[in-house]
């Protein structure tokens, strides 16, 4: 059972009022326990939760480099394992850390198989440094390194699966979760440090100071990503998808016209042919994962 | 290689930088509006607000940055943003 009064991420950190990841975070130890090891890459979460002197952790928590957190867990884990003892290993990341800059070593630690449990906070962005797009950037969101303009409708690539990779990998637990639904989230924590091997779980954290919206809106728009169906919560077991969260599906404009990235499709005049394709990227989503009430 | 004690930190010492002077609303939480369903506190980014009993959810102002969020995601409508005066 997951200890809702567990708190081990302490006040006092730099994040922007209203932090989906902060937020995720503390739901994200809640779901893991007490002993836990926690190894963060290089990003927003490192940088907020632990400028020298200081650190909001209060579990054991290590950062080495951006791109080597997956090894870093891996070594540990193997040690953990020749000396006995029984403490979980998870590494909580950003989306550029797990999507760009650490897919090797990633990958690496879930071909060995390793018992950790790899957490990305998904906010679609390299948010630390400035709004660069990675490759978790939805289409046609504005970045800084794919600006909206005359010439561009923002970032022209698709979101990368990086779940259905891992998948592949032959990972025992593949999961999607967002913020937005602290209970599912908690439950898929606690699911994945008790699951042997390496597992995976990519985690919807909205921006606010990125996609441009109202710190205390993180939660609706969390939640307006499900309804859309441009997030889709499932869980992988051994590679098959099961239980994926089935929603009535609102127009995804809803989600794009609260977030000053997509505001270019809105903006001077409404671009009812863009926003036709990214409709056409949740409909494939609801198609693949069924998720049509 | 042996880790120098400058190169640690006390688990849980961000407490020594105190966030709460970023607020500009604080939040007011009306007790007879309280369903007790406790949201508030599993969401808040900056985990400031305690249980101190049933339907009692007091937020550390020494910390919070008043984003609003509880405010805005609280079921009962219990929790008022107010301009904060300095």
């Amino acid at each position: 059972m997951v200890d809702k009064t567990l708190e081990l991420f302490e006040c006092g950190h730099r994040a922007c009022g209203g932090c989906g990841a902060s937020s995720a975070v503390r739901m994200i130890l809640k779901g893991a326990g007490e002993d836990t090891i926690v190894v963060s890459p290089t990003g927003c979460l490192e940088v907020f939760s632990t400028p020298y002197p200081e650190t909001a952790w209060k579990v054991p928590w290590i950062h080495s480099l951006f791109e080597n957190a997956s090894a870093v867990a891996s070594g540990i884990e193997a040690s953990l394992k020749r000396q006995g003892r029984k403490e979980k290993v998870v590494v909580i990341g950003g989306d550029g850390a797990t999507v760009d800059i650490g897919m090797l070593c990633l990958s690496g630690a879930f071909e060995r198989n390793h018992d950790i449990t790899y957490i990305c906070y998904d906010n679609e962005a390299y948010m630390n440094t400035g709004i660069q797009r990675s490759g978790a950037t939805p289409f046609d969101a504005s970045t800084t390194t794919s600006p909206a303009g005359s010439c561009s409708m923002g970032n022209k690539h698709q979101k990368k699966d990086i779940p259905a990779i891992l998948a592949a990998h032959g990972a025992p637990y593949v999961a999607t979760a967002t913020m937005a639904y602290p209970t599912d989230l908690m439950k898929k924590v606690e699911t994945a440090v008790n699951t042997p091997g390496a597992c995976y779980i990519q985690v919807h954290a909205p921006c606010c100071t990125g996609w441009g919206f109202d710190g205390s809106k993180t939660i609706e728009v969390g939640k307006l990503a499900v309804e859309t169906g441009l997030w889709v919560n499932y869980e992988m077991i051994d590679g098959v998808v099961k239980k994926a969260k089935k929603v009535k599906r609102k127009p995804v404009e809803d989600y794009l016209s609260v977030q000053k990235r997509f505001r270019h499709l809105f903006k001077p005049q409404k671009n009812d042919e863009e926003i036709a394709k990214v409709q056409a990227i949740a409909d494939r989503n609801a198609e693949k994962f069924g998720i049509d009430l | 290689m042996p880790l120098n004690i400058g190169c640690t930190a006390r688990p849980g010492k961000s407490r020594d930088n105190r966030t709460g002077s970023w607020r500009v609303f604080y939040p007011v939480f009306v007790k007879d509006k309280c369903t007790g369903c406790g949201i508030c506190t599993l969401i808040c980014p900056e985990g400031c607000i305690e249980v101190k009993g049933e339907k009692e959810y007091v937020p550390d102002l020494n910390y919070c940055k008043g984003c609003g969020l509880c405010a805005e995601e609280c079921p009962g409508d219990a929790i008022m943003m107010e301009k904060e005066e300095k």
